[in-house]
C-alpha cells in the first residue's frame, strides 16, 4: 500500500513536470503535424469559408503536373549540388588549419563564427549590397583584374551561384566547429604511434585524421543536407525567387501557396513531399555510410 | 685518420643541414598556415566591415565607383534617419521582448520535461520520448500551414502571443538538458530524498544548480534562434508595430532599395547584439551549435 502510494505520487510528479512541455508540443507541433497530413486531402482557403472540399489524392496529382513544383525542386537540387561540396570542403579545410598549435585561435574562431550567429536576413542584405552589379565590391574587385562582373542577383544564370556563395560563406564556421569537435576526439596515441613509425604529415592526414573524422563528416553532411532542402530566408530576401523564376525553391512554393494564394491544402501537400524527400535522402545516406564511414 | 674525421665532419654537416632544412620547412609551413587563416578570416570579416562602412556614409558617397572604403565624412546620420522614418526602435524592442520571453519559456518547459525524462520513470515514458524524437525529424514547414490556421482560430494573428508561444516549446532543448541531467550522480539526490524532500525541491535545489553550463547553453542558443528567426514572424505579423528586426529589415529593402546606407544601418542594429552575445558567451554559443549538429 505504501509502495502503491509512492508510485502514484511519483507519477503525479512526473505529470506535473511533463505537462507544460507536452501540452505545448501537442498543441503547437503534433496536432498541426497531423492536421497537415489531413489537409493534403482537402482544398481549403480560410478567407473563403465555402471553399472547403475533400479532394482525395487530387492535390498530389496536381503536384505531379505542377511545373512550378518541378522548377522549384530543380533549383533546390542545383543549390544543394553547389552548396554541399563547397561548404563541406571549406569547413573541413578551416578546421584542419585551426587544429594546429596556433596563436590567436580565439580570434580566428570568432571571425569564422560571426556569419553563423548573424540573422540570415541581415546576411542576405549585406551580400545583396556586395553583389550589387554597379556599385558592389565584388564587381569592383573583378574590374581591378579586368573582368566585367555579371549582374549577379539580376542575372538568371548568376543569381543561384551568388546565393550559393553567400550560403557557403555563412555556414563555413558551423561546419568548422563540428569538424573541430570531431578532430579533438581523435585519440592522440594514434598520431604518436605513427610518428614513431616515421610517418609524415600527409600520410597521417590521409590514414589517420580523415578516416577517423568520417563519422563527423557524416553528421555534418546529414545536417547540411536537411538544412539545404529547407533553403528559404536568403532566397526570399536576395531574389524572391527571381529573376524570371530562376531561383524559386521548395519552401518558397510552400510559403507562397499558403501565405499568398490561400491554397492551404496544396501548401501542406508540398510540405509533406518535401519531408518525404528529406526523409528518403537521409535514409539513403544512412545506408551509404557503411561504404565510407569508419568507426574506431 | 684524416679521412675518417673528414667523413665524420661531412656527416655532421649534412645532419646540421638537414635539421636546418626541416626547421625552415616547419617555419614555412607555419607561415603558410597563418597566411591561409588570415585570408579566410578576412573573407569573413570584410563583409561586416563593408556593412559598417556603408552605414556611416552620407547618401552621396554610397553609390560611387570606385567605392569609398573608409567613409569620409563618417556620420551617424543614416541611423538617425532610420529611427525617424521607420519604427526601428519599436522593432528592436519587439526582438528583445520576444527573444527574452521565448528563452525564458524554453528554459522552464524544457528543464521540467527533461527532469521528468531523466529521473521520474513514469509509465509510457519511452513512448512519449519517441514522440519528442519524431517532432525533431519533421521540418517546421510541415507544421507551419496548420499552425497558421490554428493562430487564426485563436485570434492570435498579429499578437505577441502568436509570435512567442509556438516557440516556447522545444524538443531539442528538452533532449539537451536531459543529457546534462543524466550526468549528475543520483547519490546527490538520494540523501535529500531520504530527508523527505519533494521532487520539486530536488529539481530546484540540486538539479538546476548543478546544470548551469547546459542551462547557459540553452539560454544563449534559444535567444539567438528567436532573435534571428524569420519564417514564423513573417507569417504571423502584419503590422510594423509588431515586427521583429529581421522581418522589419526585409521590408526595409523593398522600401528604399537604393538607400543602402539606411539598409546597412538596419543590418548593423540586427547583427550587433548577437556579436556582443558571442563575445560574452562564446563557449556556450559554440556548444549549442555543436549539440544542434549532433542531434541530426
Amino acid at each position: 500500500m505504501v509502495n502503491y502510494n509512492k508510485n502514484l505520487q511519483k507519477n503525479l510528479w512526473a505529470g506535473f513536470f511533463l505537462f507544460p512541455s507536452l501540452a505545448g508540443l501537442l498543441i503547437f507541433m503534433i496536432v498541426p503535424m497531423i492536421a497537415s497530413l489531413a489537409l493534403t486531402f482537402y482544398e481549403w482557403d480560410p478567407l473563403i469559408p465555402t471553399r472547403f472540399h475533400f479532394l482525395g489524392l487530387q492535390n498530389y496529382q496536381t503536384l505531379v503536373k505542377d511545373a512550378n513544383f518541378w522548377a522549384a525542386l530543380r533549383h533546390t537540387l542545383y543549390f544543394i549540388a553547389g552548396y554541399i561540396p563547397l561548404v563541406m570542403a571549406s569547413g573541413l579545410g578551416v578546421a584542419l588549419l585551426m587544429n594546429q598549435k596556433l596563436a590567436g585561435r580565439t580570434f580566428f574562431r570568432g571571425a569564422f563564427f560571426m556569419p553563423v550567429i548573424s540573422a540570415w536576413v541581415a546576411v542576405a542584405l549585406m551580400w545583396s549590397w556586395i553583389f550589387n552589379p554597379k556599385f558592389g565590391i565584388v564587381n569592383y574587385l573583378l574590374s581591378l583584374v579586368g573582368i566585367t562582373g555579371p549582374a549577379w542577383l539580376f542575372d538568371p544564370n548568376w543569381a543561384m551561384p551568388a546565393i550559393i556563395l553567400t550560403s557557403v560563406w555563412k555556414d563555413t564556421g558551423f561546419i568548422m566547429v563540428l569538424f573541430l569537435t570531431g578532430l579533438q576526439s581523435i585519440p592522440q596515441e594514434y598520431y604518436e604511434a605513427a610518428s614513431i613509425d616515421g610517418a609524415r604529415a600527409w600520410p597521417k592526414l590521409l590514414h589517420i585524421t580523415l578516416p577517423l573524422l568520417s563519422p563527423t563528416a557524416f553528421f555534418a553532411l546529414i545536417i547540411s543536407l536537411i538544412n539545404s532542402f529547407q533553403v528559404f530566408d536568403q532566397v526570399w530576401v536576395m531574389t524572391q525567387g527571381g529573376p524570371a523564376g530562376a531561383t524559386t525553391v521548395l519552401v518558397e512554393q510552400i510559403v507562397n501557396n499558403s501565405f499568398r494564394y490561400g491554397r492551404m491544402g496544396y501548401a501542406a501537400t508540398l510540405s509533406w513531399v518535401l519531408f518525404l524527400i528529406v526523409f528518403l535522402v537521409t535514409v539513403v545516406q544512412a545506408r551509404l555510410q557503411k561504404n565510407w564511414v569508419t568507426y574506431e | 685518420m684524416n679521412e675518417i674525421s673528414a667523413l665524420a665532419v661531412g656527416r655532421s654537416v649534412s645532419q646540421v643541414e638537414r635539421r636546418a632544412r626541416r626547421q625552415l620547412s616547419r617555419r614555412l609551413g607555419k607561415a603558410i598556415l597563418y597566411l591561409l587563416l588570415l585570408l579566410g578570416a578576412s573573407v569573413m570579416v570584410i563583409p561586416f566591415a563593408w556593412m559598417i562602412s556603408t552605414s556611416l556614409k552620407t547618401g552621396q558617397f554610397v553609390l560611387t565607383m570606385p567605392p569609398q572604403l573608409i567613409p569620409n565624412p563618417a556620420t551617424l546620420d543614416s541611423y538617425r534617419r532610420l529611427f525617424e522614418l521607420y519604427p526601428i526602435g519599436r522593432m528592436l524592442f519587439n526582438s528583445l521582448f520576444v527573444a527574452s520571453l521565448t528563452t525564458l519559456g524554453q528554459l522552464i518547459t524544457c528543464s521540467m520535461a527533461a527532469y521528468a525524462f531523466a529521473r521520474l520513470k513514469f509509465p509510457g515514458h519511452n513512448l512519449v520520448f519517441l514522440l519528442y524524437l519524431a517532432t525533431l525529424m519533421v521540418p517546421f514547414q510541415v507544421t507551419i500551414t496548420p499552425l497558421f490556421i490554428l493562430m487564426r482560430i485563436f485570434g492570435w494573428i498579429n499578437t505577441y502571443q502568436g509570435l512567442i508561444l509556438p516557440g516556447v516549446f522545444s524538443a531539442f532543448g528538452t533532449f539537451m538538458l536531459r543529457q546534462a541531467f543524466l550526468t549528475i550522480p543520483v547519490e546527490y539526490e538520494e540523501s535529500a530524498y531520504m530527508d523527505g524532500a519533494s521532487p520539486l525541491t530536488i529539481f530546484l535545489r540540486i538539479i538546476l544548480p548543478l546544470s548551469t553550463p547546459a542551462l547557459a547553453t540553452l539560454t544563449v542558443f534559444a535567444f539567438m534562434g528567436s532573435w534571428n528567426a524569420f519564417l514564423w514572424p513573417l507569417f504571423i505579423v502584419r503590422e510594423q508595430t509588431l515586427m521583429t528586426l529581421p522581418v522589419g529589415l526585409a521590408t526595409l529593402q523593398g522600401r528604399w532599395l537604393t538607400e543602402w546606407n539606411l539598409v546597412m544601418a538596419g543590418t548593423v542594429i540586427t547583427v550587433l547584439p548577437m556579436l556582443l552575445l558571442y563575445l560574452l558567451a562564446q563557449k556556450y554559443l559554440v556548444q549549442g551549435f555543436v549539440m544542434s549538429g549532433l542531434k541530426g
